[in-house]
């Protein structure tokens, strides 16, 4: 067997090449200055990133058609409800999470639901989902901005032998979503429903409940971002989800995963959420403007669709 | 009457073939057809009948012979056959729902250009709906979505015969009169003999041999590619007619086992739609699905099926297994390895603690590669990349490898070459003598006579059950069409 | 008498408004005057334009994640180009309309989810509206800011520009052989095609369509803001969704209505005043918009079920 032939066929090792371009240019240009510095940054935004891609990407495996689109009101409401509990006791933290799962949990259940009893398409659904989540955060976040108890605030800061711990725990979020993606049952059922619902089906999958804990999964983890990004960042703010709608789609398509459903992969989403970073700082100390790096990051994602949608009709 | 030979040809198709793979679906076909005369075209599944009707409507080019449109054969496909008048109305209904019934003569007709088009194209609709079917109340301002199923095939046939400057000179009606009741099906019988008095021609595929041998002036009939009888309606009878579709050569001696009916059926259910038969399934039967494509032996199967298993919860343990036909459709997993296809039914016995255990996946790979013989260097390839036949094998094995008791079969043989069906028949036979049940839709007569007990389906409804020694072809083919006007 | 599915798909929307509508005039008496009518509807101007463009691609089956980002773009051209050098601006409009033709083509013919393109493109859209204004600013040209504050007589601008919309649109898309097709590609593009049509050229023509559409919501908005900023209406990529969803349309199957799609935008402008009289407190405002989606799709699907029960019997 070739090993390199074998590794260039993998959809993810272009979001990384990529990336490792991108890197080697920065450092260029600053003069290794910054090495250490960007390269933190860097695994620390893009473990956010990596965070709700992960759940977003097993929605968009369930086939065309499903996508979430309550992923930054569900991270808003968790990050805001989990300080409001914890109220700087770090006693609470456990707590907090537990609260920040149960929402998550709460937000798959109602997302299902909507699909399934008034059958419209996810999009909508999780859309006026969102609205309705949006509008809770929006009345719970009002008053002071709590900070996060200290001990978790300086959890998410802070770094072990030089990584990030919010990227050991996204990386460890990841090595569980890669397990359950690529060993477990339910990976192969939810690849199943991406290929043709029908098929699937018709070998037995239990179609409805499987979509069911996809959405609840991807709740769960948009939760999970949430309550980390707010205790990161000192304080949950109404529009700290915004940029994840985009961003979390982004990284999934970037990453090599099919639209059209059935075939995902967990590497990707690292390779993608670290160039997606690092285009940005790129272009920041090149000097370009925000307008610059938006339009690269479209056309970035169009070619890659452009390209990937050819691969996936010819074999 | 007006003998034939003074008619012009409005098509003719001479020496037609056409595979599909392995599979001749038409072997040196003749179908000519003449201005003012009404053409049957009769036949059992897989006789050709639809891929014929393909060719001369332009949707598929024949591997060899030729079409001719009023005389020339210069050019072929959809645009010329439109060109030369020539129009179909599908079984499938292909009319825009969302439209209404004028607007979708406006998409059938592009001549209906400019302004005011809407009211000419209602009128030209009316006036067609009036005369095929004199005293329908359909409204032709309303959206097709809210007519029934009949009133969309009326309006289908009606654009269909419809002309904005010219008339068409031939309209294929397949199975016009599934969905129509008797006294519409007349009408339409009787503007057939009015149209092709006026000099149109018409031709008529339908499983109602009454309708045919009543307004047909020729009758053909096709089996195995071929046609086996070309003669006017006058010399056929309902009983002549079957058997002209059917096999010449005596029927061979199957070997039979004794009745394997018990007290207790292991899947049942009961008469579809309200009437007919009700069906019962006993252990280590083999149970056929006759009759006609399309009468209703896939949703059988289908509702059996879903009415089993959960949508909601894994099942514990899976009573039925089902094997697809339509490969594309509900079969395969196209991204996926031939083992990972062959796997996703039964991974929960291959697991533990809901992972998937590697090693036991592959043995299992391993064993059904052996044992019914996958012709691919490694399990890992693509499914893809394997023969359609090789690849149903690999449904099969995917059932098989179940733990399901009862397996359901939705005619899996289509397009499969004749060696690999009879290494799946082999393997049936033995599966079944250890006790599984196997209901197995077919369009083929061969593998319907292998069965120990047949349903027959007619339009949705089991119409006939035959045992034993009964199963023959002649009795197939007797139940699924009916001699006289449609119920 | 039977009523075609399509009016009754128009009722729903229809009542609703006029509930609404009633509903404020009840609380805010005042609003019953031509001022109050103006201020409450002015803002449905633009909404309904870009609701008007997402349907046309609704109708052929697709979906457009970039109206919101897009409709910004044109309005900072029109705050920006159109008002200094309007033949540099009006060429910016044509080119942008050709691209989303180009969009049109591409999705067909690459056989592509139209969610995952348009969501690229919005982000080129977004990014080339923060180049060209990267802090709020530029000025409505004048004509636009004539056009949109007129005052004709008896009935207010906003609800004489909503009907005129609706009338035009229902004509093109309804009634026009143009408009007959492309919901046919949307209802079974197979038998389209089989009848002799070009569906590639259907589709291009649709998206750039409503491009256009989708241009004149741009300009309108700052005819009535009177500047533009890059964010202006980010919303309108949800709103229009959701305008089309309220009044009537539908994702696959070409079931579109211009008509119920203007309705469905003034609802939504009308939801938020609506909202407000009742002192309830902004913060549910989203919320309450998102319930109210959720409602209107129950009571269709209600109102599906029993069609579907009377048909069957």
């Amino acid at each position: 067997m070739n090993a390199p032939r074998t590794l260039l066929a993998k959809p993810w090792i272009w979001s990384f090449v990529a990336t490792a371009a991108v890197w080697i240019i920065t450092i260029l240009f600053t003069g290794g200055a910054s090495t250490v510095g960007l390269s933190q940054a860097a695994l620390t935004f893009a473990a956010f990133s990596v965070i709700v891609g992960i759940g977003q990407m097993f929605v968009i495996t369930l086939g065309p058609g499903n996508i979430d689109l309550s992923v930054p009101s569900t991270m808003t409401l968790s990050g805001t409800l989990a300080l409001k509990l914890m109220d700087v006791q770090d006693s609470m933290i456990a707590v907090g999470l537990l609260l920040a799962i149960v929402l998550g949990l709460l937000v798959g259940i109602g997302n299902y639901a909507l699909i399934k009893l008034l059958r419209i398409p996810p999009i909508i659904a999780t859309l006026s989902m969102s609205f309705v989540i949006q509008s809770t955060a929006i009345w719970a976040n009002r008053g002071l901005r709590i900070k996060p108890p200290e001990t978790l605030a300086n959890f998410t800061t802070s770094s072990l032998v030089g990584i990030p711990n919010i990227a050991l725990v996204a990386l460890i979020l990841s090595a569980l979503a890669w397990v359950l993606l690529e060993k477990s049952i339910y990976g192969r059922w939810i690849s199943a429903i991406g290929q043709s619902t029908f098929a699937a089906r018709m070998t037995g999958i239990p179609v409805d409940g499987t979509r069911f804990i996809t959405y609840a999964l991807c709740a769960v983890l948009a939760s999970i971002c949430g309550y980390l990004l707010a205790s990161f960042s000192g304080g949950a703010a109404l529009n700290m989800g915004a940029e994840y709608l985009l961003m979390s789609i982004a990284v999934v398509v970037i990453g090599g995963t099919a639209v059209a459903g059935g075939n995902s992969n967990i590497p990707g989403i690292w390779g993608a959420s670290l160039f997606m970073f690092l285009v940005v700082s790129m272009l920041n100390t090149y000097g370009f403007g925000a307008g610059f790096r938006l339009i690269l990051t479209g056309l970035i994602i169009i070619a890659v669709i452009l390209a990937a949608g050819g691969r996936q009709s010819t074999r | 009457m007006i003998t034939v030979h003074e008619r012009q040809e409005v098509v003719a198709a001479r020496g037609i073939r056409v595979t599909f793979g392995a599979v001749k679906a038409l072997d040196g076909a003749d179908l000519v057809i003449h201005s003012g005369e009404c053409l049957g075209l009769v036949g059992h599944n897989g006789a050709g009948k639809s891929t014929i009707v393909n060719v001369i409507n332009g949707g598929l080019t024949p591997h060899d012979g030729t079409v001719s449109y009023s005389g020339s054969d210069a050019a072929h496909g959809i645009a010329t056959a439109r060109a030369n008048g020539v129009r179909c109305v599908f079984q499938e209904l292909s009319l825009c729902p969302n439209l209404t019934v004028n607007e979708n003569t406006r998409i059938m007709h592009t001549g209906l250009k400019g302004w005011n088009w809407r009211s000419r194209a209602l009128k030209l609709v009316e006036t067609q709906l009036a005369e095929v079917f004199p005293g329908h109340d359909i409204d032709c301002d309303s959206t097709v979505d809210d007519l029934s199923i009949a009133e969309r095939q009326m309006v289908e046939i009606a654009i269909s015969f419809a002309g904005v400057r010219e008339r068409p000179k031939l309209v294929i009606l397949d199975e016009p009169t599934s969905s129509l009741d008797a006294g519409l099906a007349a009408q339409l019988m009787s503007y057939i003999r009015r149209f092709v008095g006026q000099g149109g021609s018409v031709l008529l595929i339908s499983h109602i041999l009454g309708e045919i041998l009543s307004t047909c002036d020729r009758v053909v009939v096709m089996k195995d590619g071929r046609v086996v009888a070309d003669r006017t309606a006058s010399e056929f009878s309902t009983r002549t007619l079957v058997e002209a579709m059917g096999n010449v050569v005596r029927e061979q001696e199957l070997h039979r086992g004794q009745d394997k009916r018990g007290s207790t059926p292991v899947l049942s259910m009961p008469p579809r739609r309200g009437r007919g038969l009700p069906f019962e399934a006993y252990r280590g039967e083999m149970i056929g699905f006759a009759g006609l494509g399309g009468h209703g032996q896939t949703q059988a199967l289908l509702d059996l099926y879903l009415s089993r298993n959960s949508n909601w919860w894994p099942s514990r343990k899976e009573e039925l297994a089902f094997v697809a036909g339509d490969r594309s459709l509900n079969g395969t997993f196209p991204l996926w390895s031939i083992l990972k296809n062959l796997s996703i039914a039964s991974l929960g016995s291959l697991s533990s603690r809901s992972l998937v255990d590697a090693d036991r996946e592959d043995e299992l790979g391993a064993g059904w590669k052996k044992r019914i013989e996958i012709r691919t260097p490694d399990m890992n390839n693509r499914i893809l990349s394997l023969s359609g036949g090789n690849q149903q094998k690999v449904l099969f094995a995917r059932a098989l490898a179940t733990t399901a008791k009862t397996v359901l079969m939705d005619d899996p043989m289509r397009g499969v070459d004749v060696g690999t069906k009879q290494e799946v028949y082999d393997i049936l036979r033995s599966e079944a003598a250890t006790g599984r049940t196997f209901i197995w839709y077919s369009t083929e007569m061969d593998e319907i006579r292998l069965c120990d007990r047949v349903y027959v389906f007619r339009e949705g409804a089991i119409v006939s059950e035959l045992i034993g020694e009964e199963i023959t072809e002649k009795n197939v083919l007797a139940a699924s069409f009916t001699s006289g006007e449609a119920a | 008498m039977k009523i075609s599915s399509g009016t009754v798909r128009l009722i729903i929307p229809a009542a609703s408004l006029a509930v609404l509508l009633a509903a404020v005039f009840y609380m805010q008496p005042r609003t019953m005057s031509y001022t109050g009518l103006n201020l409450l509807f002015n803002l449905a101007v633009p909404i309904a334009l870009a609701t008007i463009a997402q349907m046309l691609i609704m109708a052929v089956n697709d979906l457009d994640l970039s109206m919101g980002t897009f409709v910004s773009f044109c309005a900072c051209v029109a705050a920006t180009f159109l008002q200094t050098s309007p033949a540099i601006g009006i060429l910016i409009f044509i080119g942008a309309i050709a691209v989303y033709a180009g969009i049109g083509v591409v999705i067909h013919v690459r056989e592509l989810p139209s969610i995952v393109v348009t969501l690229g493109m919005s982000f080129v859209w977004g990014g080339l509206a923060v180049l060209m204004l990267p802090s709020p600013g530029g000025a409505a040209p004048v004509w636009a800011r004539w056009l949109m504050t007129a005052k004709p007589p008896v009935i207010p601008m906003a609800i004489v520009a909503s009907i005129l919309i609706a009338a035009i649109t229902h004509f093109i898309v309804m009634r026009s052989s143009f408009g007959v097709v492309v919901r046919g590609v949307g209802g079974n593009y197979r038998s389209v095609e089989r009848a002799g049509w070009s569906v590639l050229r259907l589709r291009a023509a649709t998206y750039a369509l409503a491009g256009f559409f989708a241009v004149l919501s741009g300009i309108a908005l700052v005819g009535l803001t009177t500047s533009a900023d890059a964010n202006i209406a980010l919303r309108y990529t949800l709103l229009s969704i959701a305008g089309v969803i309220l009044g009537g349309g539908e994702f696959v199957g070409g079931k579109v209505s211009p008509i119920g799609a203007v309705i469905g935008a003034l609802t939504l402008t009308l939801a938020g005043s609506f909202l407000s009289f009742m002192r309830i407190s902004p913060d549910w405002q989203i919320g309450a918009q998102g319930a109210i989606l959720v409602v209107v799709l129950a009571l269709r699907l209600l109102l599906n079920r029993l069609e579907k029960r009377e048909k069957n019997r």
